[in-house]
């Protein structure tokens, strides 16, 4: 073979090559936008949701840190100062006048003040926060235990998930951030309902005055600012159906990876 | 590699000499398939973790990120004049990446993104997709693996083609030198890997591989909560995410180099080698097309 037909050869070759690669990519992007391929891709978190679990048992707990390894620098994620009027006057109040209400597939739906969550059996934990985005802080936590809450309103039988639904509004038209936990987390000794951080009163950035600790999770279960517990046998009626805010946008709602 | 060899005679039209060649049967069924296999999952794991990265551009190391001191990050600056620029600082160290890294896109608009749209998957920036694509295929990735890790510890694959040889050690200078000169085994030595491709395959296959899939796991909350070892291997969650990152670009650099090897020892052969199983001993080099 001559070399100019090599070279057209090559130069064939070479075009064929990125038509395929563009081709490849464009119809990847195709995919990503395919309900029913989506659907096949989402098996993986139901794969990783049993594996996970199973391999490491119920009672795994999250490693703990000392003193020591705290972040000097703990960046608040999501929302930082809740732009809605009502949680704005119960912060100039000092939350004096914030209840928790319990409630749903519950035995006694109960409204809690802090200073009666702070009577409850409390658990302090120096623990890592891992965002979804990719980056971890350090800080340390202290709330009152769920299970504890849970025994004070005696769940239900059918309940499956709390869902928490919280005070900051994530779009203009006022719809506010919610999660879900499985009641294997909820129940877990390091899921807690977190009053104080790094020693001090929870501040807003963090999620004030109460925000969940869900230890095996990434950052964006443990929900902030939270104002309703419910305790439920089903989300599909709930927002988006998909059991919290970011899954609603397509986030796993098992997030242990 | 199996020692099965087939005598081909064939008459090349034009051509009044008929002559034999050696084919062995090289590659496995098994071999075969989890290497395609491979090759579509490692494309869409190495797209969609930049696409993961893209959505915090900054590695560390330790349990958390220290923002002031990462060991590499990406991001866009805007000078004096307002002209935008990208911006990768590695070890403290500055440099101009406009176009590629940091700040990217066509003529008319740039937009600030560590990864450029064609590396990563989905091409805009969608973690949440991004994630999807990557767990997905990475348990495509594992299962395939431990198929051909299985197939390769029963059948003696790894032991009988991969382990060298005093021989192949004592001539380790020699191997270098003919790479070098891009000189290629011809005949009886190319039936067996020669003793660098035996060495990368080893260090692919049980350092490389295994590594990336650990440090992946380590990032795992859950999984750091049953095996705390596991992160402390690494030295931290953040540790474990730097070490993730730079497997891939090492087994990117693994691919490049393969495939630059593949198509300087004859592409045709190579490719028919791992999609039939044959393998032409007297045609290394030869670009017969």
């Amino acid at each position: 073979m001559d070399d100019s037909r090599r070279l057209a050869r090559r130069r064939f070759l070479g075009g064929a090559a990125s038509g395929v690669a563009a081709l490849l990519l464009g119809g990847c992007d195709k995919l990503s936008e395919s309900a029913p391929f989506v659907r096949v891709l989402d098996s993986a978190e139901a794969v990783s949701k049993y594996v996970q679990r199973a391999i490491t048992g119920r009672q795994a707990t999250a490693a703990e840190f000392t003193e020591a390894d705290l972040s000097p620098a703990f960046r608040s994620n999501g929302t930082h100062d809740p732009d809605d009027a009502g949680y704005q006057a119960l912060a100039r109040n000092g939350f004096a006048d914030w209840r928790l209400d319990v409630g749903g597939l519950v035995e006694r739906p109960t409204q809690f003040s802090l200073a009666e969550l702070r009577a409850l059996p409390s658990r302090t934990q120096i623990t890592r926060h891992d965002c979804v985005e990719g980056r971890s802080c350090i800080g340390k936590w202290k709330g009152v235990r769920l299970s504890a809450v849970f025994d004070q309103v005696g769940v239900r039988s059918g309940a499956r998930y709390a869902m928490f639904f919280c005070a900051d509004p994530m779009d203009p038209f006022g719809n506010k951030y919610y999660e879900s936990a499985d009641l294997e987390d909820a129940y877990h000794p390091q899921t807690i309902l977190a009053y104080e951080m790094n020693d001090r009163t929870l501040p807003i950035p963090y999620g004030a005055p109460l925000r969940l600790r869900n230890e095996r999770q990434l950052g964006y279960k443990m929900a902030k600012y939270i104002m309703r517990i419910e305790l439920v046998d089903s989300f599909a009626r709930i927002g988006g159906g998909r059991g919290g805010y970011w899954e609603d946008q397509g986030y796993e709602r098992y997030a242990g990876i | 590699m199996a020692s099965r060899v087939r005598q081909s005679g064939r008459n090349e039209a034009g051509s009044s000499e008929s002559f034999r060649r050696d084919r062995v049967y090289r590659h496995s069924v098994l071999v075969r398939a989890t290497h395609w296999i491979n090759l579509v999952c490692m494309t869409v794991l190495l797209m969609s973790g930049l696409q993961i990265f893209n959505a915090h551009p900054a590695l560390y190391w330790g349990d958390r990120s220290d923002f002031d001191s990462p060991i590499l990050a990406i991001g866009a600056e805007r000078d004096a004049a307002g002209q935008g620029a990208g911006v990768t600082t590695v070890l403290g160290r500055t440099f101009d990446t406009t176009g590629v890294l940091g700040l990217s896109g066509g003529a008319d608009i740039q937009e600030p993104r560590a990864f450029p749209a064609w590396a990563t998957l989905p091409s805009s920036q969608w973690l949440a997709m991004g994630r999807r694509w990557h767990f997905f295929f990475a348990w495509i990735f594992v299962v395939n693996g431990a198929a051909y890790l299985l197939y390769g510890l029963a059948r003696g694959h790894f032991r009988r083609d991969f382990l060298p040889s005093g021989w192949d050690l004592r001539h380790i200078g020699r191997s270098v030198w003919d790479h070098l000169r891009l000189r290629f085994p011809r005949g009886e030595e190319a039936k067996r890997y020669n003793v660098l491709q035996k060495i990368t395959y080893l260090a692919v296959v049980f350092v490389l591989v295994p590594l990336i899939v650990l440090a992946g796991l380590s990032m795992s909350p859950r999984i750091d909560a049953g095996f705390p070892w596991l992160p402390a291997l690494f030295g931290g969650r953040q540790s474990a995410r730097t070490v993730h990152f730079v497997c891939a670009f090492a087994l990117l650099g693994f691919v490049a180099v393969h495939i630059v090897m593949v198509l300087l020892s004859g592409v045709w052969n190579n490719m028919r080698a791992m999609i039939t199983g044959w393998y032409d001993l007297g045609d290394p080099g030869g670009d017969r097309g």
